[in-house]
């Protein structure tokens, strides 16, 4: 399927999503709608880098949070100047954007050297420094956190919360079209080569530290894009929820359980767990909602390793090639021979 | 009157500046408590187990729990408590090897594995417990000993002293037992243990048992030093991991070098600085040394 294609399926279904919503016609729809697709966005966004490259994020939160904030301080610097418009939402997700695209730039830049296990745990350093950052920064408000006042109404839409919707539903479309291009082009295969086998890629003259830039940027400006409509979302933004371990745990757990090679994968996923997490924060409480995710994460990853894409691809295709594959890889593991 | 009062000043600064860094060190020493796991299963063993401040929340719950209904010391507790640490860590291992490296994906999935387990036993304990923090009573907690200037609190200096003796004990386990030694062998090279007609895999499953054995103790530790929610393992993670690339992975010297650096520069920075700017050291740290000198203090 050619991509101006793609993109016009996905819209008309993002249409139907919409209309499906306020045919609804209840607002709640809308506030858990925007959590799901904002979902979608960081799963797909995380996805680029971990299920692509291999590189495993802990800091979706950070970047998430960074968009979130560059848009509180653009509200507070035209607080700061009394001026009477408010900035479109658009603007402010390009602002996020573009503050998280170069942290992640400039994460990937520090992390170059470093093997798998090493980035992930400097990406969660770096989730912690940043948030030491905020909590000190009272222009933001600091450990107290900021207050930002939603407008009523918006002209054409309505209400704002049906606005916001919206908008985060054309992100999350525009976040699969990347997704979805990335996997077809050379980029995608160069950054399938990174998590093949990064030695190889790179004795065979793929550039992998440029493509890893280009994937923690663009990760990271993605994440930053979700996060930047949240403070008008939430109305109170504070570090400590904004930086929350949700975030992070929920953008690696939905691309896993969907399947990590293919931009369905974190769709699927986000789609299935995000639809339980806001049943189960409405029917049994939050803190189980959060146990539920880690129970099904871990229970994924070990059945299914290759997620919910992987047992539809064994179950539609049951090679011979397979047993023969799986019994090699045994024999070869470390333990099994005598 | 002036310069009287500058000199005043002067001792001032003084005191607080030999207190922060007695405080930092006696911190670290607790540091290395928490760090030696972390140097055994991802320094010597290579498995990332991010969940490792989980394990000893659940060490600080198990100390509150004993210590509130029987009374027992919560250290006296985590000693008798390392055997079912130890049996856990070992089941735990087990479930790894068979799901993840056995199929040669623990660096994605692995992760995520220990990342879903630090969720799981976190999100468990509030369930359980709730979110209030929890205390354990034990004679040493209040009193505090004064040398000169220099103030110890017992609370933080008996954590320190039985930390630094747990990691002169395990570095004694690793270079002099037949164990330790195959301990240390296992991540140099697993065909050669194999040759030797021993298992790595068992030498793995101990080695992980003896790590999570640890957290037993470094929970009871945490919880006299200070009262425990669930949540607070979170701001050890990336503190742990510091001090363990810092100290050059599987290194337990290194470690405990590392960790009294730590301790006393976050101790300095909450006292000069403020304490909300304190994490940001540790993990800054990490950052730093992970883009300078990934090899660590004293790396392999």
């Amino acid at each position: 399927m050619r991509t101006p294609l793609f993109l016009v399926i996905c819209l008309a279904v993002a249409a139907a999503v919409f209309a499906g919503a306020v045919a609804v016609g209840n607002d709640y729809v809308f506030f858990a709608g925007y959590v799901i697709l904002q979902y979608v966005v960081l799963s797909t966004a995380w996805n680029i880098l971990g299920g692509y490259c291999g590189y495993v994020n802990f800091g979706s939160a950070a970047f998430f949070a960074l968009g979130a904030y560059s848009t509180v301080a653009i509200y507070k610097l035209i607080g700061l100047n009394d001026l009477p418009h408010i900035v479109p939402i658009p603007v402010l997700m390009l602002a996020g954007g573009v503050v998280s695209g170069v942290v992640g730039f400039g994460m990937g830049y520090l992390t170059l050297r470093l093997r798998g296990a090493f980035f992930a745990i400097a990406t969660l350093a770096l989730a912690v420094v940043l948030q030491t950052l905020i909590v000190n920064w009272d222009f933001v408000g600091g450990s107290r956190g900021a207050y930002i006042l939603r407008p009523e109404e918006v002209p054409l839409i309505g209400s704002y919360i049906k606005y916001l919707f919206l908008v985060m539903l054309l992100l999350a479309v525009a976040a699969l079209v990347i997704a979805r291009l990335i996997e077809r082009s050379r980029l995608g295969y160069g950054f399938a080569t990174i998590r093949d086998d990064e030695l190889a890629a790179e004795a065979s003259g793929v550039p992998t530290l440029k493509l890893k830039l280009i994937a923690t940027t663009i990760s990271g400006a993605l994440m930053g894009m979700a996060g930047a409509p949240f403070p008008y979302y939430i109305g109170y933004l504070q570090p400590s929820s904004t930086f929350g371990l949700d975030y992070a745990v929920n953008s690696i757990a939905m691309p896993l359980i969907g399947g990590t090679t293919s931009w369905v994968g974190p769709l699927i996923g986000t789609i299935l767990l995000g639809s339980l997490q806001q049943i189960a924060t409405v029917t049994i409480s939050s803190a189980v909602n959060l146990l539920l995710v880690g129970v099904i994460l871990v229970a994924f990853v070990i059945v299914a390793p290759n997620g919910i894409i992987g047992l539809v691809h064994t179950y539609w295709q049951r090679k011979p090639d397979d047993f023969v594959g799986r019994r090699r890889v045994e024999t070869d593991a470390p333990g099994s021979v005598p | 009157m002036h310069a009287g009062l500058c000199g005043w000043v002067m001792i001032f600064s003084f005191d607080l500046l030999i207190n922060a860094v007695v405080s930092g060190i006696l911190i670290g020493g607790f540091y290395a408590a928490v760090t030696s796991g972390v140097s055994l299963s991802f320094g010597i063993l290579d498995i990332v187990n991010i969940a490792h401040p989980a394990f000893i929340i659940l060490g600080s719950y198990v100390a509150y729990i004993v210590n509130t209904t029987l009374g027992i010391d919560p250290i006296l507790t985590a000693i008798v408590m390392t055997p079912a640490f130890f049996v856990l860590g070992a089941g735990i291992y087990q479930i790894y090897y068979v799901s993840f490296e056995k199929r040669g994906q623990e660096s994605l999935r692995g992760l995520a594995f220990f990342f879903g387990l630090l969720f799981i036993t976190e999100v468990s304990l509030v369930l359980y417990f709730g979110v209030d923090y929890r205390y354990v009573e034990a004679p040493y907690i209040g009193p505090t000993w004064h040398l000169g200037v220099v103030g110890m609190p017992l609370r933080m200096l008996v954590p320190c002293v039985v930390s630094l003796l747990l990691i002169a004990g395990l570095q004694l386990v690793l270079t002099r037992t037949f164990i330790g030694r195959a301990i240390m062998a296992v991540a140099q090279d697993q065909l050669a243990l194999r040759l030797m007609a021993i298992d790595p895999i068992r030498i793995k499953r101990i080695a992980f048992g003896i790590s999570i054995a640890t957290a037993s103790l470094a929970g009871a530790f945490l919880i006299i030093i200070q009262p425990v929610e669930p949540s607070v393992g979170r701001e050890y993670i990336g503190r742990v991991f510091a001090i363990c690339v810092l100290g050059g992975m599987g290194s337990l010297p290194g470690a405990v070098i590392a960790a009294m650096l730590i301790g006393i520069v976050e101790s300095l920075t909450s006292t000069f600085y403020g304490p909300s700017w304190a994490p940001a050291v540790s993990f800054g740290f990490l950052l730093l040394t992970l883009a300078v000198r990934p090899a660590g203090l004293l790396g392999r």
